[in-house]
């Protein structure tokens, strides 16, 4: 009986430690034969791609070696490089300013410096809440600003200034990360001042507006709720803005400080595009919230008035709303109304960009078991409650690369205002570039370039969202 | 065990249901529902799947809308006015079958949400009280832990101490255990029976015969909507009255 019961019988002595895998089983060899060389047809396939790449670089590759830095027009160019070609850089170190800047006064330079250096510190509460890490994009961003200040502007009390500015923002970073928070709330008005110029009262007393706001909603709210406080608040605020803003400024006129007005059509190239894009992509997250908590609500109203919205602003070409922005807005208006032309493309870009992330939230919203909102209702947590801690959390984090999808395509986007006559800075710059007798017939030098710059920032949203989901992993699957 | 618990039933009324109906749609899922609950009382609700048990108890605490008739949770009838909702929500504590817990948040921020929004309570006396009842369900240990990191039967622990957090005087129980390996069961059991010998108020949904044995005050059985019976454990396991619960009673504890 002991003979046949050994074969189904077992009982290990000893338990195995863990060995390493067999040699062809890890490390480079294994990382080799499974991706390159994993088969015939694997291998033919990467010896086919190698030979291809080799044959595109070995094309290009002198043109681009042979690039000219120093040259004053195309021609000249030309027979520098000789027969063989080569790139002719000199453009963009003639032209740079103007691809950066456009016509933006050549001795205000500073102003823009510094509201984009400010932008990444107002951004380094957003991205990095509460992290070092965002003391350290401000240290980083503090530094590049005082040396492009330095080369790009002539006055040197700008220079200290900026430097003792973001050394203050820098310090701030470090000890109190959360606290950089206001700096991000300020950022708008100080920005708008910087670039635009004028009294500084106008954006103070537009700031004042949100204060009304505050102040109206903290007095209702305790008696009539959040909706209406939040209501009330808002319209208080509108008629501020209409009726008693404007005497506000009027009265505060000349007193200083006071930076020299610059018009909205010497803007231009990326600080065009950075406008446009940065002030599109901050509304559009919250409105698009919004929109897409519409467009699932049980009132009614509300939700016919989400769903008609977004189905019109997606069903019409961003073209038309530009032209919309820049001809057809003005006949609404009461006549002799200034309204900014940037303004007015900012406010249908955003309201564009609003429509594509309410509906890329609302898949997010959608992804959400239906449990989390029954465990939510029965915490007794609030409708708005419940969308601050509970949903809204999980369904963003969802949608992060969605969301980040529609601002790479928003930001990209704002080339097309070339076509209500901005200067953007592919189409806009690159025509007057071009339209210059000196570099007439240059092609590919000023596209590769505002391509690179687009790729770059573009490819750091990227890798921005990679970073965040990467962050927010907690369901540990 | 069973005598004492029966004493400390109270003679006073935490949830009355009267003359209750439901549709989804043209569909009646809950006919007719008359039931009383006395403060204390350990209920176990038991039926068919489809026979509306959890669409009932998801009634109690509005999860679910009825239709007509009259649902009063500790003296506030369930009405389409939300204050009423609220005040009945943050009174009745509820156990879901798949946890629910929030993914996002850790285990003490799973516990402290509820209290720090909902009743106001400072951070730091939330947290205190969170790990507290995590003490309770056994597991203080994981209370820095996401949810993702726990295993099903902690998980629902932490669901219960979620849920006793917000201090409740009424626990629902939606088939607590019924996602759970069979190893899991008992440690989720376990607390549950602890609870029940609190005196907490409590209505289990549960196929869990021997929960229901042990704990309960009464068992209610449902089929197609309807209380068909409802008797004192004993009574019920050993004597059933009605031919659907022999039937249903033969089914599923004949092996």
């Amino acid at each position: 009986m002991s003979d046949t019961h050994a074969e189904t019988a077992f009982i290990r002595t000893e338990m195995l430690g863990p060995q390493l895998p067999p040699v062809t089983e890890r490390g480079v060899v294994k990382w080799l034969r499974e991706n390159l060389f994993a088969g015939w047809t694997n291998t033919a396939l990467t010896l086919v791609a190698l030979f291809v790449v080799f044959w595109l670089v070995q094309l290009a590759l002198p043109w681009w070696l042979n690039g000219v830095w120093n040259a004053t027009s195309l021609g000249e160019c030309r027979t520098i490089a000789g027969p063989e070609g080569g790139a002719c850089w000199a453009v963009i170190k003639a032209r740079w300013h103007q691809y950066i800047f456009g016509f933006y006064p050549q001795d205000m330079y500073w102003r823009p410096i510094v509201a984009f250096g400010l932008m990444f510190v107002a951004l380094a509460p957003v991205l990095y809440y509460g992290l070092r890490s965002g003391a350290r994009l401000v240290g980083v961003v503090a530094v590049l600003t005082v040396v492009s200040l330095a080369a790009l502007d002539h006055d040197i009390g700008h220079v200290v200034l900026a430097a003792v500015v973001m050394a203050g923002l820098f310090a701030l970073a470090w000890v109190a990360p959360k606290r950089l928070v206001y700096v991000t709330l300020l950022y708008p008005f100080l920005a708008f001042w910087l670039l635009w110029g004028g009294s500084i009262w106008k954006p103070v007393a537009t700031l004042a507006g949100f204060g009304v706001m505050v102040l109206v909603y903290r007095l209702i709210q305790p008696r009539l709720g959040v909706v209406m406080g939040t209501a009330t608040g808002f319209i208080t605020a509108c008629l501020y803005w209409l009726f008693v803003q404007g005497s506000v400024t009027a009265a505060l006129a000349g007193v200083p400080p006071e930076l020299v007005p610059v018009n909205s059509d010497q803007f231009g190239g990326f600080l065009l595009a950075f406008v446009i894009g940065v002030t599109a992509i901050s509304c559009s997250l919250p409105i698009g919230i919004l929109l897409a908590l519409g467009r699932r609500s049980d009132m009614l109203l509300i939700k016919t008035l989400s769903v008609g919205f977004i189905e019109f602003i997606r069903g019409v070409p961003l073209i038309t709303m530009l032209f919309t922005a820049s001809l057809l807005l003005q006949y609404f208006l009461p006549p002799r109304t200034n309204f900014d032309l940037i303004l007015r493309v900012v406010i249908l870009v955003t309201l564009f960009a609003a429509a594509y992330i309410a509906e890329v939230i609302r898949g997010g919203l959608a992804a959400l078991p239906r449990g989390q909102y029954e465990a939510a209702d029965a915490l007794g947590l609030d409708y708005w409650q419940a969308q601050r801690l509970i949903i809204m959390p999980q369904a963003l984090k969802i949608s992060i690369p969605g969301i980040v999808s529609t601002f790479i395509g928003l930001f990209k986007d704002t080339t097309l205002v070339s076509f209500v006559g901005l200067l953007d800075p592919l189409r806009g710059v690159t025509q007057i570039v071009r339209a210059d007798i000196n570099w007439k017939g240059i092609y590919w030098e000023p596209y590769i370039f505002v391509g690179v710059i687009f790729f770059l920032i573009c490819f750091g949203m990227s890798r921005y969202s990679m970073y965040l989901e990467q962050k927010l992993k907690t369901d540990h699957r | 065990m069973a005598e004492a618990q029966k004493m400390q039933v109270s003679d006073e009324v935490a949830i009355r249901i009267s003359n209750m109906n439901k549709w989804y749609g043209t569909f009646h899922v809950l006919r007719d529902i008359n039931m009383t609950v006395n403060r204390g009382e350990r209920i176990v609700i038991c039926g068919p799947s489809g026979s509306g048990k959890s669409t009932l108890i998801r009634c109690i605490n509005r999860l679910e809308e009825h239709q007509q008739g009259q649902i009063v949770v500790d003296g506030t009838e369930l009405t389409s006015d939300l204050k009423n909702i609220d005040k009945v929500r943050s009174e009745v504590g509820m156990v879901f079958q798949h946890f629910n817990l929030f993914p996002h948040l850790t285990i003490l921020e799973n516990c402290t949400l509820a209290p720090i929004w909902v009743r106001k309570v400072p951070k730091r006396e939330a947290e205190a009280t969170a790990m507290h009842f995590l003490e309770k369900v056994k597991i203080p240990e994981q209370a820095h832990k996401y949810p993702g990191q726990l295993s099903g039967g902690q998980q629902q622990r932490v669901a219960i101490a979620r849920s006793l957090c917000m201090k409740p005087r009424i626990m629902l129980f939606d088939e607590p255990t019924s996602a759970l390996d069979p190893e899991m069961i008992k440690e989720v059991l376990d607390t549950m029976i602890a609870l029940a010998e609190e005196g907490m108020t409590m209505l289990c949904v549960t196929h869990e015969m021997g929960f229901a044995q042990a704990v309960a005050n009464r068992v209610i059985f449902m089929d197609q909507g309807q209380i068909v019976e409802q008797n004192e454990p004993k009574e019920f396991f050993n004597n059933p009255k009605s031919d659907r619960t022999k039937l249903f009673l033969s089914q599923i504890l004949g092996h």
